[in-house]
């Protein structure tokens, strides 16, 4: 019961940010596409620059409060060299991830997010079911 | 003005991902695993920043003149389903459900400093950059 009132309350804090990003400098918390923007022409996007490092800072700073251990990834490394990979090519090919198409796509009511979100949740647990009951 | 105001709301956004369990690579199999253990919670994750983003956006979008401190909001523009749509969104989908760590976790995670989060995400970012050429 208590995890879910923390997720809502996660959530309500993501979608808070997204809308004041928005609101305040005029653009889409989509982290995939700023993340790679950040990277490819950081010049030009000091602001996504600034966005990943406050992400980082928000996620730690909650881990100094927190008396949960840290979360570790239960998969071998080719495993997570291939999720990787595979998810960094996604969600360029896609246009976005979880909060681009989920949160802010979804929010705007845009179809090509509502698709892209029905497609990729999905596939996602598809590819649990067989990992986890098929394999 | 901009550059604190994408600090902030990056760091809003990264604690929110904490706070809701998002970070857990465990909770989103958890979530995914709809035939097995189902773990809920993301839903409430899902719900929570749908409850804000679906009335604000409209009201930002349609009932306001512009943002604060730029010159236009900057939106997709496009509106036809294509074939890189679906392909990158079920790609996506499949690594997501291999590790449980979709991109905005993926970053915010390396505060934990673990190296498999780093791992992944340099592969993440191979993959970004893979995709860019296509």
């Amino acid at each position: 019961m208590e995890s879910y009132l923390y997720g809502l309350l996660g959530g309500v804090m993501i979608g808070t940010a997204a809308i004041l990003l928005m609101m305040s400098i005029g653009r889409i918390a989509g982290i995939s596409g700023l993340f790679f923007d950040s990277l490819k022409s950081p010049r030009s996007n000091v602001w996504a620059l600034l966005f990943v490092a406050g992400l980082i800072l928000g996620t730690g700073m909650v881990q100094m409060f927190s008396s949960t251990p840290t979360p570790t990834l239960s998969a071998s490394l080719p495993l997570i060299i291939t999720g990787g990979l595979v998810v960094g090519f996604g969600v360029k090919l896609g246009h976005g991830c979880t909060s681009g198409h989920g949160i802010c796509g979804i929010g705007r009511l845009s179809t090509r997010s509502i698709v892209a979100t029905a497609t990729f949740m999905i596939f996602a647990i598809l590819t649990v079911f067989v990992r986890l009951h098929l394999l | 003005m901009n550059l604190l105001l994408a600090l902030i709301c990056g760091t809003l956004f990264g604690a929110g991902l904490a706070v809701s369990g998002m970070t857990d690579p465990a909770k989103v199999i958890g979530f995914l695993d709809v035939t097995g253990a189902w773990d809920p919670t993301l839903g409430f994750v899902m719900g929570g920043g749908l409850l804000i983003t679906v009335p604000f956006f409209q009201l930002v979008l349609q009932r306001t003149q512009g943002p604060w401190f730029a010159e236009g909001f900057r939106l997709p523009d496009r509106h036809d389903i294509d074939a890189r749509l679906i392909t990158g969104a079920a790609m996506f989908g499949i690594g997501w459900g291999l590790v449980g760590l979709c991109p905005g976790p993926a970053i915010s995670s390396l505060a934990y400093l673990n190296l498999d989060i780093l791992y992944f995400g340099i592969a993440m970012t191979a993959g970004m950059f893979i995709a860019d050429r296509f």
